[in-house]
C-alpha cells in the first residue's frame, strides 16, 4: 500500500513516501502530491523515501516532477533523503529528460488554419477527380487495345473475378431482392386494397423493378461487396510493391490487374439484375398469392404492362453501373497510401465514391429517358 | 549464474500439436540478456509466442518467478502478463494513435492513474529512449529505428521486469542497431531488466549477450548454448562455430 504523508515544519513541507512506488501505487497519491505544493512558495520542500519498499521508473518520475514543479513554485530548496543508489540512477536518468508534450508547430491563427483546411481540401478533390478521369481514359484505352487483340486480356483472371464478385453475390442479391419485392408489394397493396385495385400491385412491382430497383438494389450490393474487395485486393498489392513489381516487369497494371476485374464486373453486373428483377417479382407475386388472386393474373399483368424499353433501359443503366463499380473499386484501392489503416480507408472510400456515383448516374439516366420518353 | 527468473522445462514448441522444437530446457537470470539465435524459420519466434503466452506449446513449462505461464487462466494471468513486456518484430505500435497514446494506453488501463500522471510517466520512459520529441507524432511519421524504440517503450510502460524483443534490429542500418544495442545494455543496467531477445544479427548478439542457446532445425532442439564469444571460438561445437564465423560450410567454401 502506498501512502504519502504531507507534514507542515518549521522549514517549509515535507512529504513523507511509504510502500509500493510503482505505476500502480502512485496512481492514488499523484494528484494529493501535485496540489499539496499549491500555496505554499518560498517554503523548503523534503521528499523523504525512507519508508519506501519498492521505487521504480513511475516512481521516479513522480519525484522528478514533484521536484520540478516546486522549482516552478518559487520552492527554495528541495531536498531528497531516503533514496538508495539504484533508486537515485532512476532519477539521475528521469531528470534529464524533458517531462512536457512538444506543440506540433502550426503557424497562423484558427481561422488562417480553417481557409487553408478548406482550399487543401477542395485541391484535394479536384485532383482527385481528375486522377479518376486520366484513370478512365487510361482504362478505356486499355480495354478498346485489348478488344482489338483479345490474346492480351488476361481471361482465367477475368472468370475468377467473375465467379468472386458475381456467381458469389448471387444469394445475396436474391434474398435482397425478394425481400424489396415483398415488402413493396405488401405496402402498396394495403391502401390499393381499398379501391378494390390491388392487382395492379402488379403493375407496380413489374415497372419499379425492371426500371429502377432492380439495377440499383444490385449495384448497391455489388458496390458493398465487389467494390471494397476490389479497392482492399489492390490496395494490399500496392503496400506490398507489388504493384511496383509489376510495372517494373513491364505489365501494365491497369491491364494486368484492373480491366479483367472491370469487363467482370461489366458483364455479371446485368446477368445479376435480371436475376434480380426476376426474384423481385417473384416476391411481390408471394404476396398477390397469398391475397386470393391466381398466378396466372399476376403474371398477365406484369407481362401486359412491363414493356421490352423498359427492360432495355434497365439493361443499359446496370451496364454502366457495373463499370463504374469496378473502376471505383480498383482507382480506390491503386490510390492508397502507407500505413496500417490505409486498406481499410481505400475499401471504404471506394464503397461510399461507387454508391455516390451509383445514385448521380441514376438521376442522369432518369432525365435522359424522361427527355428521350422512354 | 545468479537466481533464474525464467525457467523453460521440456517445452515442445510448435503448432496444432506438431512440435517443430522438442524438449527445450533453460533457464534466465534475473537482470540477464539472453539471446535465443537460430537460422531462419527455425522456431525461435515460436519459442518466444510460447514464453509471453501468446500461443500454447505443444508441451512443457514455462515458468516465470516460478508460475507456469502456460497454464495461467484469468487474473493470474493478467498479473504474469503485466511483468513481462514485449516489443513485437515490426513495432506493434497502434498507427491511430500518437506514439504519447500508445506509451498511456497499457499505464491507464492497468492503474488507476490520471491523464495527467499518466502523461509524465510516458514521457519518463519515451525520454529513456530518447523519443520524448516526437511524443505527439504517429507511427508512421517515425523512422524504422525510432519505431523500434518507440516499442520498447511501450513494452516497459508498467515497469516490467522481463522484455522480450522479437528482431529488434532487423532492418535497421548498423549505426541505428548499434544505438539500440547500447539502449538495451543501458536499460539492463540501469533498471535491472531482463532481456530476452530473438535475434540472428551477428553484431549484436557479440556486443550485448550474455548468455545464448541456439536452435536448430534439423536436429529439432538447442545445439549450443553459453556465452556468444565462447561459441565463436570454440571449433568443438560446428554448427555453431560455422554460424558466428558466417561459414557456410566445407562443401560451399573454395
Amino acid at each position: 500500500m502506498t501512502e504519502l504523508h504531507i507534514k507542515q515544519t518549521d522549514t517549509g513541507l515535507a512529504y513523507l513516501f511509504s510502500g509500493r512506488m510503482d505505476a500502480g501505487g502512485i496512481a492514488g497519491i499523484w494528484d494529493r502530491a501535485c496540489n499539496g505544493l499549491a500555496g505554499h512558495g518560498g517554503a523548503a520542500l523534503t521528499l523523504d523515501l525512507s519508508g519506501v519498499t519498492y521505487f521504480d521508473m513511475a516512481g521516479a518520475a513522480l519525484i522528478v516532477h514533484l521536484e520540478r514543479m516546486a522549482r516552478d513554485g518559487n520552492h527554495d530548496t528541495v531536498h531528497m533523503t531516503g533514496l538508495d543508489k539504484s533508486a537515485a540512477t532512476l532519477v539521475e536518468r528521469v531528470s534529464q529528460t524533458d517531462l512536457a508534450v512538444p506543440e506540433p508547430a502550426r503557424p497562423g491563427g484558427r481561422i488562417r488554419r480553417m481557409v487553408e483546411n478548406q482550399g487543401r481540401s477542395l485541391g484535394e478533390f479536384w485532383q482527385d477527380a481528375k486522377t479518376f478521369i486520366a484513370f478512365f481514359g487510361e482504362l478505356c484505352w486499355f480495354f478498346f487495345a485489348g478488344l482489338l487483340r483479345p490474346g492480351q486480356i488476361r481471361w482465367k483472371e477475368t472468370l475468377r473475378v467473375a465467379e468472386q464478385a458475381g456467381v458469389n453475390a448471387l444469394p445475396i442479391v436474391a434474398l435482397i431482392s425478394f425481400i424489396v419485392g415483398l415488402v413493396m408489394a405488401f405496402q402498396s397493396a394495403i391502401p390499393m386494397k381499398m379501391f378494390g385495385a390491388e392487382i395492379y400491385v402488379a403493375n407496380l412491382i413489374g415497372l419499379a423493378m425492371v426500371r429502377e430497383l432492380g439495377p440499383l438494389m444490385t449495384a448497391i450490393v455489388l458496390a458493398g461487396r465487389s467494390a471494397s474487395a476490389f479497392a482492399a485486393e489492390i490496395g494490399t498489392m500496392k503496400i506490398n510493391e507489388e504493384i511496383d513489381a509489376l510495372s517494373i516487369m513491364g505489365l501494365e497494371p491497369v491491364r494486368f490487374l484492373i480491366l479483367p476485374r472491370v469487363i467482370a464486373s461489366t458483364v455479371m453486373t446485368p446477368l445479376l439484375t435480371v436475376f434480380a428483377i426476376l426474384v423481385g417479382i417473384l416476391g411481390g407475386a408471394v404476396v398477390i398469392l397469398s391475397m386470393g388472386h391466381p398466378f396466372s393474373a399476376y403474371y398477365n399483368q406484369v407481362v401486359g404492362f412491363v414493356t421490352w424499353g423498359d427492360f432495355v433501359g434497365g439493361m443499359i443503366k446496370c451496364f454502366v453501373f457495373g463499370v463504374l463499380i469496378a473502376a471505383t473499386g480498383c482507382i480506390r484501392g491503386y490510390q492508397t497510401r502507407q500505413g496500417p489503416s490505409a486498406v481499410g480507408e481505400a475499401a471504404t472510400r471506394a464503397v461510399v465514391s461507387s454508391i455516390i456515383l451509383i445514385a448521380v448516374f441514376d438521376g442522369i439516366f432518369s432525365i435522359i429517358y424522361y427527355v428521350l420518353d422512354v | 549464474m545468479k537466481e533464474p527468473i525464467i525457467q523453460v522445462k521440456h517445452l515442445y514448441a510448435g503448432y496444432d500439436g506438431q512440435a517443430i522444437m522438442e524438449d527445450l530446457t533453460f533457464d534466465i537470470g534475473k537482470g540477464e540478456i539472453f539471446v535465443i539465435l537460430g537460422g531462419s524459420g527455425c522456431g525461435k519466434s515460436t519459442v518466444l509466442k510460447h514464453m509471453i503466452g501468446l500461443v500454447p506449446p505443444v508441451s512443457g513449462q514455462v515458468l516465470i518467478h516460478g508460475q507456469n505461464m502456460v497454464t495461467a487462466r484469468g487474473k493470474e494471468r493478467t498479473r504474469m502478463l503485466q511483468q513481462i513486456g514485449v516489443a513485437f518484430q515490426n513495432g506493434a505500435l497502434f498507427g491511430s494513435m500518437t506514439v504519447l497514446e500508445n506509451m498511456m494506453l497499457p499505464m491507464t488501463a492497468f492503474t488507476d492513474l490520471s491523464d495527467d500522471a499518466a502523461k509524465t510517466l510516458a514521457l519518463a520512459k519515451l525520454g529513456l529512449v530518447n523519443l520524448n520529441r516526437n511524443s505527439h507524432q504517429l507511427p508512421g511519421e517515425l523512422s524504422g529505428g525510432m519505431r523500434k524504440r518507440a516499442a520498447i517503450a511501450r513494452a516497459m510502460a508498467l515497469d516490467p521486469e522481463v522484455l522480450f524483443l522479437d528482431e529488434p534490429s532487423a532492418g535497421l542500418d548498423p549505426l541505428t542497431s548499434a544505438e539500440l544495442d547500447r539502449l538495451i545494455r543501458d536499460l539492463a543496467q540501469t533498471l535491472g531488466i531482463t532481456f530476452v531477445i530473438v535475434t540472428h544479427e551477428l553484431e549484436s548478439i557479440l556486443a550485448i549477450a550474455d548468455n545464448t542457446i541456439m536452435l536448430e532445425k534439423e536436429t529439432k532442439g538447442i545445439i549450443a548454448r553459453g556465452h556468444p564469444k565462447d561459441l565463436k571460438a570454440d571449433p568443438e561445437n560446428e554448427y555453431a562455430y560455422r554460424f558466428f564465423n558466417r561459414n557456410p560450410g566445407k562443401e560451399m567454401t573454395s
